[in-house]
This record gives structure tokens, C-alpha cells and sequence, in this order.
């Protein structure tokens, strides 16, 4: 008989993509199918190629988009976003030069299906399972929720695939990383990812690739899934992945690249062999029962100074570490908090909904669904930033868009927004914000800007009542409508 | 890429866990379209006041380690965003090398691309070299790639580890992109028994 060694999800995707096997001293030559590319992490890879005389080999497994740059203010009489910052302007321009000479498709302002470079693959059915996908940014393990292997790179890396189609890449370990049981009302995936990053801490998933397994897992809706994934890194893996099944195959199937007629039966047929072999072993494993969780929010200035909302400040000095002890207390000074205080009940000047974490459409819809007949409260500002134009366009027509002006939010163009604070939407120095986004670091939201990170129902419940607020508290209460 | 084989330089530490890429350079930096320029803009929110002012109680700001080549950092140093305008903007700065306990993977990456040597040593290794940067702003290490050490004053000798591929490229001046194109042949025998499995060209204008 045949010994089969048993393999994980990420060992078959991986070996389905080797173009020269790792040996020696030489890492593995990985190919990639699909290439994500935006303005900020692409112009130094273009020159490169412009340099060497290189064309794009793949334009047609290529797409470009505008996201971190670009303005998400309102659209002027014509219909069009002004982009008034010179530098942002340059830099969007330059793109589009660049898909221009080298023959890339590019979502750019304004269009109909720009947005988010993690929003828009898996909207466009540019992200199936079992893929190799990459980008000139840390988020690109959002697309592991489908079963495929995606991860950020840098720039010199971008010129490579730009250039071969290929990278270089020596083979992570692997974790799996287990949620079992049931979410309680009110606990979302955010909180589930934010709890599992602060067990295992910002670095303690570097050199791995996750797979998020379990029935938690399981039962979430893909939307759910790309949430946990996307935020892998903020507990230092490159890559995060669930394993395909009908939730996944049912979110794909439809969508304007998504394969058709026969070719659909032959990627079901591929995508069903995918799912780790029950054997299989990983490197390394984590366990969380989904029945104790409660929505989460974090603290300091990582993702991985996270606690549940109903608990209290952790105190530097019951901290046995000392280098532990200084980055929580460096973090609590930046925070301006105090050691074991509680978070409830402390005001906030900006709630912010958006980011490719959490501005998808059940992101917008479980917002919307709080704050219906309710109000932002009085010296907040609440931004609603749908991570794509067609996320956009399909809150209007649901009357999402509606239900947040009339609670007083502003509901803004698409684009990665205050998540990342480049585009001119940022927090003062001092000011407080509970934010769906991904990372608290210091200044990451706007230079002096602390950041608290929670899921969109906290940061609704925050909102209405203008200070930290666990939003099963409002959602016990009824509203007349 | 220019060949590297051994560097020496003063060293100066900021010795905090978990520097992340945005204080290394803020995301206000990254609207450039190349990447020269980017030396002020490393770690420029801890260096300067929201006026330009330099911080003078900031370490980098300190006159004694302004030439500083080699930065002692904290454990997992370079976490978050994939910005390669980290290493730009350390190596912009005038570091050679950073030391650390670990280094988060991208960054890590990043900088073995661009010269910028990412050297993991022991944590005892690494408080060292902080209390020495601490006490003499003078104080210089060597470092030797083809052996993987770095020679502290006392003339204690410490191994780190680098994977081989990166190892002959930064002591060759190897350019990693010529060795991707140089597998051309495999490259095309892998796309003829690959279908694609997706076509953006749907979406070209």
C-alpha cells in the first residue's frame, strides 16, 4: 500500500503552486495566481520593471486598485471625488499611468467597482479557494477565509511578480488555531479574533501560517471569516485560512469571475479535496472555546493589548516581565489610562465603522441594525466607510445609507479611510476612537490619535451613547421605530 | 544590490517590544512614488513634536548617536504593515543593521531584500548591547556575514542565524529577481499544466 502523508489545508495549496521545490539553500519558487496592487506599495516595483525593461508578464492574473490614498469625502456636482492633496493626487496618477503602459485593469476613483484591495477580490470572485494570492499589503490574509493562500508583501517582492509571476518564499510552519462552541448574542468575529490575538500576543504567530478551525469557525458567515483572516497578522503570521466548504462555495458561485457551467463543477470537484486530511499535523496549535467569549476590546497600542470589554485595565506592576511591564506601560501613558480601570463609561470623540476588517455589507447591516432609531450622541463623530463602491451602492439600495444619516454618522466614499489616516480622515492628537479597523498602534489613526479596537456593534453601542459601551446593553433594549 | 560581507558601526537601542512599521515611518510618509528621501521620516512621530521640533529627550535626536549604524531593538521588531519604506527609511537614517530578539516575518524580509541586516540574537546577547549602548554612546560592534557573527568590545563572538538563499545574495550582490527570470523555463512548464483560474482582463476598459 501507498503511505499518502497526510497534508493540511496550507500544505496542499502550497504544494499545488511549487515551480521549483525548495532545497538547499534555495527557498521554494512559489507561483502566484492572482497579484492585488495599489497605489502605495506599487511605484517603486513599476520603476523597477521600467529600469530593467520588463513588462508585467501577467496583466490578466493583475488588477489594480485606489484605496489608501484617496479621499473618501463626498462626490462634487459632477459626480467626482476631488482629490486635493497634491502628494495623494501624484500618487493615484502614477498608477494609472502605470496600468496604462503595462496593461493592468485598475478599479480607480470613482468607478463603479473600486474599493478596498480585500474587499474588492473576494466581491469580484477574484478570490477562490485553493489560489495563491499576494499584495503589496499585510491585510492580504483577509482572502485566506476562502481556502486560498494569501499574504502581504513588500515592493521589491511586487517586482517580482510582476515581473515572473513568482516568488521566492521559504515554507512558514503551521498553526491551527481552534474555536469550538457557540457565539452568545451581541459577540461577533471581530471579538473572536481580537481574544485569539490576545492569548497568543502580536508575535506569537510569526513564522506560521494559521488555520482557523472548529465548529465557531464553521458557523460564520464568510464575511465573518474574511474578519478573523484579515487580522491573522496583527498576531504576526503572514497568512490565516479556513477551510472551503458549502458557506464558501455558496458566497463564490455567481460572481463576475467565479468559473461557469463546467468549469464550476471541475473547481467544486478541486476545491472539495482541499480541507485539511483529518491526520493532518500542525506545528503548533491554539484553543478557544467560543462559549466563554464576550465582545472584546483592546487597551494599549497593539492589537494584542485586548481584553473583554467588561474587564478591567491590566496593572504593569503585576506584570512578571519587565520588557511585558515597559510596553504596557509606555502603551497605558500613550492611552492617557489608568491601571485597572474599567473602559465602560469612558467618552469618545470618533466612532469609526470601516476598514478591511469590518466594512462589508453584514458588517454595515449588524451596524445599521443597532443604531436604527437611535441617534449618534451629541460631540461624537461617527464615519461609515463601506469598503467598496458596490458594498456602497448595495447599503443604499437596502436603506442602510439612510438609517446612518439619520442617526447623525456620515456615511463616506470607499476606501481604507481612518483605518490608515493617509487620505486626510484622521483623529487630532488627544482624541479618542473606538474603531472597527485593525491596528491601535500609536498615531496609526492620526499623529496623538488612541485608538480602541472593537467590533462594529461596540462601536455602534459607543456611539449612541458617546462613551465605551458593550452593546448587548442596547441590544436587550427595544426601540420604538 | 552591492556585495556585503562585513559592516562595523556604533550602536544605539531603543529597546521596546513590538516596534510596529508605523512608528518606524507614520503612513502619512508613504505618498511618495520612489524611495529616496525617507531618512526624516523614520520613526518621526517619537523624534519630533507636531510642530517639526525635534524631541530632544528621543534617543535618535541625542547628538552622541547620530551616527549610530546599528540599531538594538526589542523582540519582534517591524511588526504590522507590509511597507517596505520601513527598511528605506532605517537604512535613509543610516542603519546598517538592526539586532534584535526576532523580527516580524515581512520585515525581516524587507530588509534582507535591501541590505538592511536583520540579526536575531539571544536575549541575553540583546541586554548586552542595550546596557552598552546605554553607557558609551561609542560603543561599536562588527559584524561578519560570511561567519554570521557579530563581535561585541569585549571580543565575544555571536552567531546568528540567516537563511542561505539571503546569506549568498547580500555576500554576492546577488539580485533575486535575475534568478527568478533565469527559471523562465519552469515558469512556462508550470502555467502549461496550470490552468488559470481567474482572467482580469474581463475588467480591462
Amino acid at each position: 500500500m501507498v503511505d499518502v502523508k497526510s497534508k493540511t489545508l496550507f500544505e496542499k495549496v502550497w504544494d499545488n503552486h511549487i515551480v521549483k521545490a525548495q532545497s538547499g539553500d534555495s527557498p521554494a519558487v512559489l507561483y502566484i495566481d492572482l497579484h492585488l496592487v495599489h497605489e502605495v506599495t506599487s511605484p517603486q516595483a513599476f520603476t523597477m520593471l521600467r529600469e530593467r525593461g520588463l513588462s508585467v508578464r501577467r496583466p490578466d492574473k493583475t488588477i489594480a486598485t485606489m484605496d489608501h490614498s484617496t479621499p473618501t469625502t463626498p462626490r462634487n456636482a459632477d459626480g467626482i471625488i476631488p482629490v486635493i492633496d497634491v502628494q495623494a493626487s501624484r500618487q493615484l496618477d502614477v498608477l494609472t499611468k502605470n496600468c496604462e503602459d503595462f496593461g493592468v485593469p485598475l478599479f480607480a476613483l470613482g468607478t463603479e467597482n473600486q474599493g478596498i484591495v480585500h474587499v474588492i477580490g473576494p466581491e469580484q470572485g477574484l478570490t477562490q479557494p485553493g489560489m495563491t494570492i499576494v499584495c503589496g499589503d499585510s491585510h492580504t490574509s483577509t482572502h485566506g477565509a476562502f481556502g486560498a493562500l494569501a499574504f502581504g508583501i513588500g515592493t521589491s517582492e511586487v517586482g517580482h511578480v510582476l515581473a515572473t509571476q513568482c516568488l521566492l518564499q521559504n515554507k512558514p510552519k503551521t498553526m491551527a488555531v481552534r474555536v469550538n462552541g457557540a457565539l452568545a448574542e451581541g459577540v461577533t468575529a471581530k471579538d473572536i479574533i481580537l481574544a485569539v490575538i490576545a492569548k497568543i500576543g502580536v508575535g506569537g504567530g510569526t513564522g506560521h501560517v494559521f488555520e482557523y478551525m472548529g465548529s465557531a469557525i464553521r458557523s460564520l458567515s464568510m464575511e465573518g471569516r474574511m474578519t478573523i483572516c484579515n487580522m491573522s497578522i496583527e498576531g504576526g503570521a503572514r497568512a490565516g485560512m479556513v477551510a472551503p466548504d458549502e458557506t464558501t462555495f455558496e458566497y463564490v458561485a455567481g460572481r463576475p469571475l467565479a468559473p461557469k457551467g463546467d468549469g464550476w463543477e471541475e473547481a467544486l470537484a478541486h476545491w472539495r479535496t482541499l480541507p485539511s486530511d483529518e491526520d493532518a499535523v500542525f506545528d503548533a496549535e491554539v484553543v478557544l472555546d467560543a462559549n466563554d467569549l464576550t465582545p472584546m476590546i483592546t487597551y494599549g497600542t497593539n492589537p494584542g493589548m485586548g481584553m473583554k470589554i467588561v474587564d478591567r485595565v491590566p496593572d504593569p506592576d503585576q506584570m512578571k516581565d519587565v520588557s511585558e511591564r515597559m510596553a504596557l506601560d509606555k502603551a497605558l501613558t500613550y492611552m492617557g489610562l489608568q491601571p485597572n480601570e474599567s473602559l465602560l463609561g469612558k467618552p469618545v470623540d470618533v466612532v469609526f465603522v470601516g476598514s478591511c476588517t469590518n466594512s462589508r455589507i453584514s458588517d454595515l447591516r449588524e451596524a445599521a441594525k443597532v443604531i436604527e432609531g437611535r441617534k449618534v450622541a451629541d460631540g461624537v463623530r461617527m464615519m461609515v466607510v463601506p469598503g467598496s463602491q458596490q458594498v456602497k451602492a448595495q447599503a443604499e439600495a437596502e436603506g442602510l445609507a439612510d438609517v446612518f444619516k439619520a442617526a447623525g454618522a456620515e456615511w463616506r466614499e470607499a476606501g481604507c479611510s481612518m483605518c490608515i489616516a493617509m487620505n486626510g480622515d484622521q483623529l487630532a492628537p488627544g482624541q479618542y476612537a473606538v474603531s472597527t479597523s485593525n491596528r491601535n498602534f500609536e498615531g496609526r489613526q492620526g499623529k496623538g490619535g488612541r485608538t480602541f479596537l472593537a467590533s462594529p456593534l461596540t462601536a455602534v453601542a459607543t456611539a449612541v451613547n458617546g462613551v465605551i459601551t458593550d452593546p448587548r446593553e442596547l441590544m436587550r433594549q427595544e426601540v420604538a421605530l | 544590490m552591492d556585495p556585503i560581507n562585513t559592516l562595523s558601526g556604533s550602536i544605539v537601542a531603543i529597546p521596546i517590544n513590538d516596534i510596529d512599521t508605523d512608528q518606524i515611518i507614520p503612513a502619512r510618509f508613504l505618498k511618495v512614488t520612489d524611495k529616496n528621501g525617507l531618512g526624516d521620516a523614520c520613526f518621526a512621530d517619537w523624534r519630533y513634536e507636531s510642530d517639526g521640533t525635534p524631541k530632544p529627550e528621543f534617543i535618535l535626536n541625542q547628538p552622541e548617536y547620530k551616527d549610530a549604524a546599528v540599531l538594538i531593538a526589542g523582540h519582534n521588531f517591524g511588526c504590522g504593515s507590509s511597507r517596505e519604506h520601513a527598511p528605506w527609511a532605517l537604512m535613509a537614517a543610516g542603519f546598517k543593521a538592526v539586532i534584535s530578539t526576532d523580527f516580524a516575518d515581512i520585515f525581516r524580509n524587507n530588509a534582507l531584500k535591501n541590505g538592511l541586516l536583520p540579526i536575531i540574537v539571544d536575549q541575553e546577547t540583546q541586554q548586552q548591547l542595550v546596557s552598552l549602548a546605554e553607557e558609551d554612546p561609542t560603543t561599536t560592534v562588527s559584524v561578519n556575514l560570511e561567519d554570521q557573527t557579530v563581535t561585541l568590545p569585549d571580543g565575544r563572538q555571536v552567531e546568528f542565524p540567516i537563511d542561505g538563499f539571503s546569506k549568498h545574495c547580500l555576500l554576492n550582490g546577488v539580485d533575486q529577481l535575475g534568478y527568478l527570470q533565469a527559471l523562465e523555463t519552469d515558469i512556462v512548464h508550470f502555467e502549461e499544466t496550470h490552468p488559470a483560474s481567474v482572467n482580469t482582463s474581463l475588467f480591462l476598459g
